[in-house]
């Protein structure tokens, strides 16, 4: 086991204790007298109409998918943003043609209505 | 100094098909929104205008052979055969196409780009000559494939179809990958032509457990796209669920243009090792033919039927593949040939007959057809026929061709079982004559209306097809010879 | 202190294939096999990248991009597959998926 690791250790150590420390000094100060309302996640206020682990719509899980696609195509913008000076000209006609194609599925997606809330 | 980054022109020209089908399919992208459903149809004109320029685009190309773009891709025989045929069969698939989504799903006109995209995969497939270019053109195809699978999204029958193609797919596909992935690292290279030197040079030669497991990794996603044994689980349940003419498309365009990758890599890349793949190819070849035949002859549903004859048919091009030489590739390019018009021919009829919601779908729905509509039913013959191995079609020399090649590499055995597979699929394909023929028309027959004008385009021009590769095989076999001799 | 070599990265990436591999056979729900698919295809990424840097060769890195970006388009098919499946079988469990079979 090499030696450099020992601080790292000593470090986590140190921080999971404190963080039990402070758990149980508290735990011992506090004074303790639990009932249903307070356990409510708005103590005051609207009161909970479902409980939060059922099913409900997403009602805007297109929007969703299609962020999923046009997010990780940037991906290809990466490599020329940071060798743009080398690749000059023909690195922005390479990314003005593929934003093109990238735009037309904007376009049609706008079109056909994946945008809006439904 | 940037100015050189600009490829040549001769390098553009090279690759002037898939050019012109992008551009084709994003033009269908945003004409579509913009069209009222009765005219959604002419995007299916946009689309076999593409396809044509395409094809024309592929005759310019080949006058331009030779590597492009750093070697990425390869213009030579091989690649403009493959291109022509997908090509083709798009614009069949296309045809067979107007009429069932007018009636089926008019809403929309995505189909079409999906068809032009799918078609731009396998013709990246066809002349690529890297690694890298092999898997973003199967991607391609085949993510445009998944989407048309499901096209007609309310019917459950494409849901399932979509969703088991999909998972399915993609682990192969995944498995293709890590395949890939060590094949680079044992070689340090993605370029075929590359990898083949350094495999036969012993001092460069890298481990040989990393080589053997790559190759069978690569060899699972190739025998899934494929649909060999034992990767074919998934085709039966697929054909049978996806709209018939995308059936059509499916079942010739990226079968082809995956054994073009296939016969590629193993033909260039895998060379050196062939006495390693060679039996693991005679198995599944062997293996195909008998599930696909056996299972075929148990079906009622005509779409399943069709899907287990083109596994069987997939064990026939193995059989090619796994004589290992030249006329073996140039006879597994010819009967892909002729498997394309044939099976597309066939499929369009079950287009045309199953009617509104896919009803008449099977067998003994096709009672007394030959009563009432005799030429629909006789070009069905012809492609039936064909596919049995008639003479005078195209099916009869395709099959001829690869025995001639795997009794040339003396896979005796091989050829033995395949004739007697033969003769077995001509029970069931007979089957379906004498139901059309010698039954008394049922309700299916009786109500049959008039074929579409698409679908009878691309069923004259598949019969044409059938039998001019029937007639006249040197055309297209003299072609494929020189092709295959050319690939190294 | 051992220098980190290819071989760490492949036992790490065989790892990675064999968790993806159980869980694309093993589990019923279809958004977790999607997830298993994944996990091979980074398995797949580690590969490559790995084996980019050993050669000094940047062909590596530039398949794993594409992956990448394969992988997200992937992704995206299937979610609109599966929520087209949801909508009329409102299941999202593979072997609830029976309709076609012989």
């Amino acid at each position: 086991m090499p030696e450099g690791y020992v601080p790292f250790f000593i470090f986590v150590a140190a921080a999971v204790g404190f963080v039990l420390t402070m758990l149980l000094v508290a735990k011992i100060l506090r004074p303790s007298s639990p009932f249903a309302t307070k356990l409510e996640a708005y103590e005051c206020g609207i009161r909970a109409a479902t409980t939060a682990r059922g099913r409900y719509a997403v009602r805007y899980y297109i929007i969703a998918i299609l962020f999923v696609i046009f997010d990780v195509e940037t991906v290809f913008l990466f490599p020329w943003a940071v060798r743009y000076k080398v690749l000059g000209w023909f690195g922005v006609v390479e990314v003005a043609v593929f934003l093109a194609i990238l735009i037309v599925g904007y376009i049609w997606a706008y079109k056909k209505g994946a945008l809006e809330w439904v | 100094m940037p100015a050189s980054l600009f490829p040549p022109y001769e390098d553009l020209l090279r690759i002037l098909p898939e050019i012109v089908l992008t551009i084709a399919g994003t033009l269908v992208m945003v004409l579509e929104p913009a069209l009222r459903p009765e005219r959604k149809r002419l995007l299916g004109g946009i689309a076999i205008a593409g396809l044509l320029v395409a094809l024309w685009g592929t005759a310019v190309a080949n006058l331009f052979r030779g590597p492009a773009f750093h070697q990425m891709v390869v213009v030579d025989g091989f690649a403009t055969f493959f291109r022509a045929l997908v090509i083709v069969v798009g614009i069949l698939a296309v045809l067979c196409s107007i009429h069932y989504l007018q009636r089926e799903r008019p809403d929309s006109g995505e189909y079409y780009a999906l068809v032009l995209f799918s078609v731009v995969g396998q013709s990246v497939m066809a002349a690529a000559n890297e690694l890298i270019m092999i898997f973003i053109g199967l991607e391609i195809s085949s993510i445009a494939t998944y989407v048309l699978a499901g096209y007609l999204r309310d019917d459950r029958r494409n849901n399932e179809s979509a969703i088991k193609y999909f998972l399915l797919g993609s682990f192969a596909t995944a498995f293709l990958l890590y395949g890939i992935a060590w094949i680079y690292g044992a070689a340090g290279t993605t370029n075929l032509v590359e990898i083949r030197r350094v495999l036969s040079t012993p001092e460069l030669a890298p481990p040989r457990f990393l080589v053997g497991v790559s190759a069978a990794l690569m060899f699972v996603g190739f025998a899934f796209k494929v649909s060999a044994a034992p990767f074919q689980v998934w085709a039966p349940d697929v054909y049978q669920g996806a709209p018939a003419p995308v059936t059509a498309f499916m079942s010739a365009g990226p079968k082809a243009a995956a054994f073009a990758i296939f016969l590629r890599v193993y033909m260039t890349a895998f060379e050196p090792i062939s006495n390693r793949w060679e039996p693991v190819v005679w198995l599944s070849a062997l293996a195909t033919m008998f599930v696909g035949n056996f299972a075929a002859l148990l079906q009622n549903n005509i779409k399943r039927l069709l899907a287990y004859s083109s596994i069987a048919h997939a064990g026939y091009v193995m059989v090619a593949v796994s004589a290992h030489s030249e006329i073996g590739t140039a006879a597994a390019m010819f009967y892909l040939a002729a498997y394309a018009f044939m099976n597309v021919g066939a499929f369009a009829v079950v287009t045309h007959f199953a009617r509104q919601g896919e009803k008449y779908v099977d067998v003994d729905d096709l009672a007394g057809l030959g009563h009432r509509q005799p030429v629909t039913a006789a070009l069905f013959s012809i492609f039936l026929l064909s596919l049995i191995g008639i003479p005078l079609t195209g099916g009869f020399f395709g099959k001829f061709y690869i025995f001639k090649a795997a009794l040339e590499a003396k896979l005796y055995w091989l050829t033995v079982i395949g004739l007697l597979n033969s003769a077995v699929a001509a029970y069931y394909y007979l089957r379906i004559l004498v139901v059309m023929y010698f039954h008394e028309p049922g309700e299916a027959a009786q109500t049959v209306s008039p074929v579409a004008p698409g679908v009878k385009i691309a069923l004259w021009a598949s019969a044409a097809g059938t039998l001019l590769l029937g007639i006249f095989p040197s055309v297209i076999l003299d072609f494929a010879d020189r092709s295959a001799a050319l690939m190294k | 202190m051992h220098p980190v070599t290819n071989v760490h990265y492949m036992v790490l990436s065989v790892a990675l294939l064999l968790v993806g591999t159980i869980g694309v056979l093993t589990r019923r729900n279809i958004v977790i096999i999607l997830m298993s698919i994944e996990l091979i295809l980074n398995a797949v990424n580690i590969n490559l990248v790995a084996f980019s840097h050993h050669f000094g060769d940047v062909h590596g890195q530039v398949f794993a991009i594409f992956v990448i970006a394969v992988a997200a388009a992937e992704t995206t098919v299937a979610l609109g597959i599966l929520i087209a499946l949801f909508r009329n079988k409102e299941t999202v469990l593979a072997d609830e998926v029976d309709l076609l079979k012989w």
